[in-house]
């Protein structure tokens, strides 16, 4: 029961981060800022929209937004939350997870190359370039706690992880939550890397990928983004925080750890500019050699 | 071969004064004061006698603080000036497709703004072939409130080899409306020839038809319109600021700076209860008076303002991520700013020390001068940066002006234009130098009404500064700039 209730949090909260750090965003610049609930307004006037659709575009521009969302909801059902366990759990099942990502990315890719415009390939490219780049940093992490953990599977390294491993291994979890959340960063097209509230076609690099869909296939495309972001926050605040002793404490500490962390991200973003496009390599391997970093002090500290 | 004619900003001439030259002599004049470091100003074609055309060049001399003009004849094709003076290159595109006239050898002949018959198609782009090669082709409709342009550029990767802009859809045939003027149109016209710089161009008008009429404006007139184009510069450079934080993504000076270039723009209302300054100016003075109360609320207002926005930009210059993506973004080396002839704080940003409030000073310029402001990276932040400096410094002027108000009169009669005479006016504008030539005919009427806006020199600025750069940076690189679509277009 509570693990439904678990997939349900996650479906119906996640585009709350989203207003939760815009609104983050808006009391640091000293703006009002727009609605909390903005993003569920916005899904709700997509599904209600018909879309355009080009005529040059196949089936895979319409499989793209579909892909994208069912591959982040059955990633949302690998992911325990505490005492909460996961609808599906196997040793391995980390990969699985990393991987659904990059089949919805895979996808994203190809739809917008299936339109042809010069704006959509070029952020095909880059989104091509950084993930791969993001791609090692996310998995020595997962390695790093699946080591700590003992455990290959999502639900051996988040279900029943406590305060305790915080005294044995301090270090390898902050290097590990660091590389994490950079590369949070950088696949939730944030600030440093990206910048979701720009208007500029020439400078993004997720948005400029999905510029044609329309309708519901954008709703779908924004909620699975927020899916995404509360799979991506549930990796790290599955860590900082204690799993808690029952099932709804677990629940309780999950949320309340998730708006923390949009809280976060949203100050982190209030904080400094974007990166140049040139310089986001750098990050995302420096984000690469954390995690690295973590795995090694994982093997050496036992 | 004739000297040419020398002129002070806003000094009235007989229009049988300008030498004309032979075609080769022109051609000296022209390339050889460039060469020696003065600059073109204007090149245009009047109507002469017999259905011929005269070609005329006005050219400044920025160190001496004079103008010089010369002209030649044309008929259907003259050598091109543009091979040997870069600076010329849009000036030249611009005649041949007004007047059917073509420079010969010139090497990018295409139309400017609309499309000619002996010029090739708008669409008709420079192109790098090669299979890694990509075009990305941006606007004329974009994505944010903006006017409408056309960038094409050509791509390795990410790399930009080559970017061509095309301009010209808000054509409105703003000189052509003005022929036979002044007339109580022209005014509305001038106000909104690029509608950021109300008070500029209105301001070079009103100059140029005191000049022909010789009308005195008064000092206390001088001193509001002083006033008004400083508080127009401060407004949109504080803009400026925040839009280009606001490209980086840097919150806190976007919001705070969108805000306080609303508080500037309220003082402008307060002269004259427009925000952009709208009908403040007028022939012999201006509208309305600013009388104590009024000054005394716009000096408090502004010390405010200027307080705010301080702690805004402050934080510009102490955020190393955004001084990360400022600096040597879209660089300008000094010989490209000269062979380009850029103006205002594009050509400032260079290291030029290029004013005309400086060089060439009129109104109350010519009793309190504004240091020039400038910096010598020539990127992002030197343009960023002269803006703040020119900031303070327009600051500065108004609080003093303010403070310190002569009585008198803020209007001067009318009076009827001098027949058959021709005056060049600048006036530095926010973007730079605002270049208004008018000629006469026989009944003080325009018969010939020349504008060019800086917009019409820095737009290749632009261009240069992306070459080698990368295709991300351009959103950046453009707010540095920030030209005017319509000041171009016309």
């Amino acid at each position: 029961m509570f693990a439904a209730v678990n997939i349900a949090l996650a479906l119906v909260l996640s585009p709350l981060l989203l207003g939760v750090i815009n609104r983050t965003k808006a009391v640091v610049a000293g703006r009002k800022g727009q609605p909390l609930l903005q993003t569920y307004y916005d899904l709700w006037k997509l599904m209600h929209k018909g879309a355009a659709i080009s005529r040059t575009t196949s089936w895979i521009f319409i499989a793209g937004p579909a892909t994208g969302a069912a591959a982040a909801f059955t990633a949302a059902l690998f992911m325990p939350c505490g005492t909460v366990p996961a609808v599906f759990s196997f040793q391995g099942d980390l990969i699985v997870f990393a991987y659904l990502f990059g089949l919805a990315r895979f996808f994203t890719i190809l739809a917008a190359l299936d339109t042809g415009s010069a704006f959509e390939g070029m952020g095909a490219s880059r989104e091509a370039a950084y993930s791969a780049m993001a791609e090692p940093a996310l998995l020595l992490a997962l390695a790093a706690l699946a080591r700590e953990a003992g455990s290959a599977s999502l639900a051996g390294i988040y279900g029943q992880y406590g305060a305790a491993h915080w005294s044995t291994s301090g270090p390898t979890l902050v290097l590990a939550i660091a590389a994490m959340f950079v590369v949070l960063l950088a696949e939730n097209c944030r600030i440093p890397v990206d910048d979701p509230t720009t208007h500029l076609e020439l400078t993004m690099i997720h948005e400029v990928m999905v510029l044609d869909h329309g309708g519901v296939d954008f709703a779908f495309i924004t909620w699975s983004a927020s899916l995404k972001l509360w799979l991506f926050g549930s990796l790290i605040v599955g860590i900082m925080l204690p799993a808690g002793a029952t099932p709804p404490e677990s629940l309780a500490l999950r949320v309340g750890g998730m708006l923390g962390l949009a809280v976060a991200v949203g100050i982190t973003e209030s904080m400094m500019a974007r990166l140049r496009l040139v310089r986001v390599p750098q990050l995302l391997t420096g984000a690469g050699a954390l995690a690295l970093l973590a795995l090694m002090l994982s093997f050496s500290m036992r | 071969m004739s000297a040419p004619l020398t002129l002070h900003n806003g000094e009235v001439a007989a229009e049988d004064e300008i030498p004309l030259l032979s075609a080769i002599d022109f051609r000296d004049a022209v390339t050889g004061a460039v060469a020696s470091g003065r600059r073109i100003c204007s090149l245009f074609c009047t109507p002469a006698d017999e259905g011929r055309l005269r070609l005329v060049a006005v050219i400044g001399d920025d160190a001496a603080g004079h103008l010089s003009l010369v002209a030649m004849t044309v008929e259907k094709s003259y050598p091109s000036l543009t091979p040997d003076c870069p600076q010329a290159h849009l000036f030249e595109r611009e005649i041949a497709e007004q007047w059917g006239v073509i420079p010969l050898g010139h090497p990018c002949l295409k139309p400017v703004r609309y499309s000619a018959a002996e010029l090739p198609a708008v669409g008709d782009f420079f192109r790098v072939e090669g299979d890694e090669v990509h075009e990305v082709a941006v606007g004329p409709v974009h994505a944010g409130v903006i006017e409408p342009g056309h960038f094409r550029f050509q791509c390795h990767g990410e790399d930009v080899m080559h970017l061509e802009i095309a301009l010209g859809f808000q054509h409105r045939g703003v000189e052509r409306a003005l022929i036979r003027g002044p007339n109580p149109r022209s005014a509305h016209y001038m106000e909104t020839l690029a509608g950021d710089t109300t008070a500029g161009h209105s301001f070079a008008y009103f100059r140029t038809v005191e000049s022909l009429a010789e009308i005195e404006v008064p000092i206390r007139a001088q001193v509001i319109r002083g006033i008004a184009l400083e508080l127009e510069r401060m407004a949109n450079h504080a803009g400026d600021l925040g839009a280009l934080a606001g490209d980086v993504g840097f919150l806190p000076t976007a919001s705070y700076c969108g805000r306080i270039r609303g508080d500037i723009l309220n003082l402008t209302a307060l002269l004259c209860g427009s925000r952009f300054g709208r009908g403040l100016l007028r022939l012999g003075g201006v509208h309305f008076d600013l009388d104590d109360e009024r000054a005394k609320q716009l000096v408090q207002r502004l010390a405010k303002t200027m307080e705010d926005l301080e702690s805004a930009v402050e934080l510009l210059w102490k955020s190393p991520s955004v001084l990360a993506r400022f600096e040597e973004t879209g660089e300008i080396s000094p010989e490209t700013c000269d062979a380009l002839g850029l103006v205002g704080p594009a050509a400032r940003a260079c290291g030029a020390e290029r004013d005309v409030r400086h060089d060439y000073p009129y109104g109350i310029y010519r009793f309190f001068n504004i240091p020039v402001s400038s910096w010598n990276s020539g990127d992002v932040f030197a343009r960023a940066f002269v803006r703040w400096l020119e900031i303070k410094r327009s600051a500065e002027f108004i609080q003093e002006q303010a403070q310190a108000l002569t009585g008198g009169s803020i209007c001067a009669d009318e009076r009827p234009l001098q027949p058959d005479s021709l005056v060049v006016s600048l006036v530095e504008g926010w973007r730079g130098e605002i270049c208004h030539v008018a000629f006469t005919d026989e009944q003080g009427r325009f018969s010939t009404y020349k504008v060019v806006d800086p917009s019409f020199h820095n737009w290749a600025g632009l261009a240069m500064s992306l070459r080698g750069g990368q295709i991300s940076d351009f959103p950046l690189c453009n707010k540095s700039f920030n030209l005017s679509y319509c000041g171009h277009d016309l």
